[in-house]
């Protein structure tokens, strides 16, 4: 392995985990959406905000991660991309702030009309934001980035049939992911039946998205034939582990394993945008430029690769006590309160 | 390269719609970001003596403030998200060109951020799942990522200033990087700090202010004077300190940056004794209806009142930046310092004499007034350092119109954020006025508690 693919791959983590962490953070707002009424809605909503409440803003510093580590290592792949691709991106950009802004003043506010403003702001950008950021992925993926600044379509590079695929299955993947992870939330709290209808809603949304997927195959064969070339060559065996783990989650889903259902969830969708990267190797921007062509010079690379070894042995134990932490059934002291 | 300067000029168009959604865009966050490295410092203080003391109205102010807290922190980490965004959407010419030089330390940031964004879910969410002691303790990793972070971008940006660490061959590309080397040259310490610092003055005077105003209305009680007397306390420790290394930081720029230098104080011609001008208009080579302090500039910068200060003459003409909104700006952040200091020096003289707050009624409404002019002192030094750099985006090598994104519709870019911005905007102002008048809004920790 070449320091640029290293480099390379440690920000493609940082996409999957923030794929997986964040997406089921989107997802949780997906589902307060779609809760209903205010009073039939409200224990699925404060179910979600309690299981996002204290990771939300760690969930979300893994996009800020891939941006940073994308400009100094490649940078002129990553100004050609998101000068290109800016519309979707600043969508994005504003869903998030739609989204945290109103995520942590809601939980300030007392008047029920505020809340419920500041609610439907929270849910409706848990939808619109991995929307866009599918659709730019659909558009890097399909080769609608061109190498140089300035040479691609603002608009065709997302409003295109792989791009709504990629926004489409970003939506259901953090929908799927939030009800997964928030089965096992419930259950641990012991709120069995909202555990029941987590666990129906992510029986549902894996069938929509394995539809979605399987009637992804023909879009990406008529858009997209590089990737479809890559996906269906190379990428195989790892989009038939993403089908695998995806069979082997419903599985576990039925017999309610929640924990183990995680992390064949986890490893499905991981899995899917693993088949694009192995699909596209070795190219960065399809269809020309490699990864060694954009990557940066060597001492940046290597000073890239300390920080990135080095912040990791910060990140990793702060990450996991975070989790562990609140993970953990709340103490008798908190439940009552004192 | 020729290439790629050639499709970027095409871009100039956009010049100035993403200059003005760039400053617009720091301009907001960089409110939040002084929260983000002064805050957490600062409430974890006030939570560390009310639980050694058992003092009651010190606990009920960290708990205020951890709410207050979680808002300011939502908004700073929202908006620079938004940042992260913008420097490639907006100047892939930057990014393209030198970001394996400078892009470093945001890595670095992103981790810093990374550590402040966990610990601050554990500080504001741990409250009852923590012993007070493992409570107090996760509070510094995030004043420390708090203040890393904040050293990672100042040096990013005192790169711009002073570009270091690398080579360009006879192309203009950049060869032999050295990103440690770029994160300290010779603008990075003297800015880094005069920000640290500007952070706990704004923080310490904007929290001040609210309690001001609270007991100018009548509550004059234990909590809002604690509420009053702490962030002072931290601000007022602060505002003398940035007097000298504002010195310092002038200095580094006389070095460094002699056009900006110049255009801070309206000289155009190159002078010994130069004087020290305040107000005034520049127009057609030279500063009208100004103050001047004789031999002011002179001595600020060399110590010496005939000490030569190159004047912008000495720069070819279009390679000035637009000096009235420089010298201006200028003053506004020395001028509204001064005025803190003052505020400053009142408050420690009482203190240090009486043990109290001076009675007046005229200086709460100073401290009242205090958070507004160190938020305006701050935004106006940015004003100063960022324009004043210009036309160059990085100092000497890159025009900001050559960095600027050729995409079209840049413009409509503009109007949205702005649109966001002023809906976020007021929607902060009224989530943190009810924080600030009511007791009775639920805590993040309460909310686990309400189960």
């Amino acid at each position: 392995m070449t320091l640029a693919e290293a480099v390379l791959g440690a920000a493609f983590v940082g996409l999957v985990a923030y794929a997986l962490f964040g997406g089921a953070d989107f997802g949780g707002g997906v589902w307060d959406l779609l809760a209903g009424g205010t009073e039939r809605g409200r224990r699925v909503r404060d179910r979600v905000e309690r299981s996002i409440g204290p990771v939300w803003e760690a969930n979300h510093v893994w996009l800020i991660f891939v941006l940073v580590v994308l400009w100094t290592g490649f940078p002129r792949a990553f100004a050609a991309a998101v000068t290109t691709l800016y519309v979707p991106l600043t969508l994005a950009a504003f869903g998030i702030i739609a989204r945290g802004a109103a995520f942590a003043y809601r939980k300030s506010v007392d008047t029920p009309g505020m809340r419920r403003f500041f609610g439907a702001a929270f849910a409706l950008s848990s939808l619109l934001t991995p929307f866009f950021l599918g659709a730019v992925v659909g558009g890097a993926a399909s080769g609608r980035v061109h190498r140089d600044v300035g040479g691609g379509d603002v608009v065709g590079s997302w409003v295109n049939p792989t791009s709504a695929l990629g926004g489409t299955l970003a939506v259901l993947a953090c929908a799927y992911l939030a009800a997964v992870f928030l089965c096992g939330d419930a259950r641990r709290d012991g709120e069995d039946d909202l555990a029941e209808a987590f666990r129906r809603r992510a029986l549902l949304t894996a069938a929509a998205t394995g539809a979605v997927g399987l009637a992804g195959i023909a879009v990406l064969h008529a858009d997209a034939p590089l990737l479809f070339t890559g996906l269906t060559g190379r990428g195989l065996p790892v989009v038939l582990l993403s089908a695998v783990a995806g069979s082997v989650a419903l599985v576990l889903l039925w017999t309610r394993r929640y924990t183990a259902a995680r992390i064949a969830s986890a490893v499905a969708v991981s899995a899917i945008l693993v088949g694009w990267a192995v699909g596209q190797y070795p190219y960065v921007l399809l269809p020309e430029l490699t990864v060694e062509q954009a990557a940066a010079g060597r001492p940046t690379l290597l000073a890239l690769l300390v920080a990135l070894c080095a912040g990791a042995l910060v990140l990793g134990p702060a990450l996991t006590y975070l989790y562990v932490l609140f993970q953990r059934p709340a103490t008798a002291r908190e439940r009552s309160g004192v | 390269m020729a290439g790629l300067e050639f499709v970027l000029a095409e871009g100039a168009g956009n010049l100035l719609p993403a200059r003005t959604q760039m400053a617009l865009s720091l301009g907001w966050h960089i409110v939040f970001a002084c929260f983000g490295i002064a805050f957490p410092a600062i409430v974890v203080f006030t939570e560390w003596r009310g639980h050694r003391r058992g003092d009651e109205a010190l606990t009920r102010l960290a708990h205020t403030w951890a709410k207050a807290m979680g808002v300011l922190f939502a908004a700073g980490a929202v908006s620079g998200t938004l940042l992260s965004f913008e420097m490639g959407i907006l100047w892939p010419g930057l990014m393209a060109r030198f970001g394996e030089v400078f892009g470093f330390p945001f890595v670095l940031e992103g981790f810093a951020f990374f550590v402040e964004a966990i610990f601050v879910g554990v500080y504001l969410f741990g409250w009852n799942r923590l012993s007070p002691r493992a409570h107090m303790l996760s509070a510094l990793p995030m004043v420390v990522a708090g203040i890393a972070g904040a050293f990672f971008v100042v040096s990013a940006n005192a790169w711009m200033n002073n570009p270091t660490g690398f080579r360009l061959d006879e192309r203009g590309d950049v060869v032999d990087a050295r990103p440690w080397a770029a994160m300290f040259g010779p603008s990075t310490w003297p800015q880094f700090v005069h920000m640290w610092l500007a952070a706990f003055m704004v923080t310490g005077f904007l929290v001040a202010s609210v309690y001001a105003i609270g007991m100018l209305r009548g509550r004059r009680d234990r909590y809002h004077r604690l509420g009053l007397l702490v962030p002072l306390t931290v601000a007022a420790i602060a505002a003398p300190v940035q007097v000298g290394v504002g010195d310092w930081i002038a200095n580094t720029v006389a070095d460094n940056q002699p056009a900006k230098l110049a255009a801070m104080e309206a000289q155009y011609e190159t002078t010994a004794g130069a004087g020290l001008s305040f107000g005034g208009i520049y127009r057609d080579d030279a500063l009208h209806y100004a103050l001047e302090i004789p031999y002011g500039l002179s001595l600020l910068i060399h110590h010496d009142p005939s000490g030569v200060v190159p004047g912008l003459a000495e720069v070819p003409a279009d390679q000035r930046p637009p000096v009235n909104v420089v010298h201006l700006s200028y003053n506004a952040m020395v001028g509204l310092g001064t005025g803190l200091l003052l505020l400053a020096l009142w408050f420690g003289l009482v203190w240090w004499r009486r043990r109290r707050l001076p009675r007046t009624d005229w200086f709460l409404r100073a401290v009242a007034v205090s958070g507004v002019a160190a938020v305006v002192a701050m935004e106006a030094g940015w004003v100063t350092t960022e324009v004043g750099r210009q036309p160059w985006i990085v100092y000497g090598l890159l025009r900001t119109a050559d960095a600027v994104s050729p995409a079209p519709g840049l413009g409509w870019g503009l109007v949205a954020v702005l649109a966001v911005y002023t809906v976020l905007t007021v929607f902060t102002v009224i989530v943190l006025r009810r924080l600030a008048r009511g007791r009775d809004t639920r805590a993040p920790q309460e909310l686990e508690e309400a189960r």
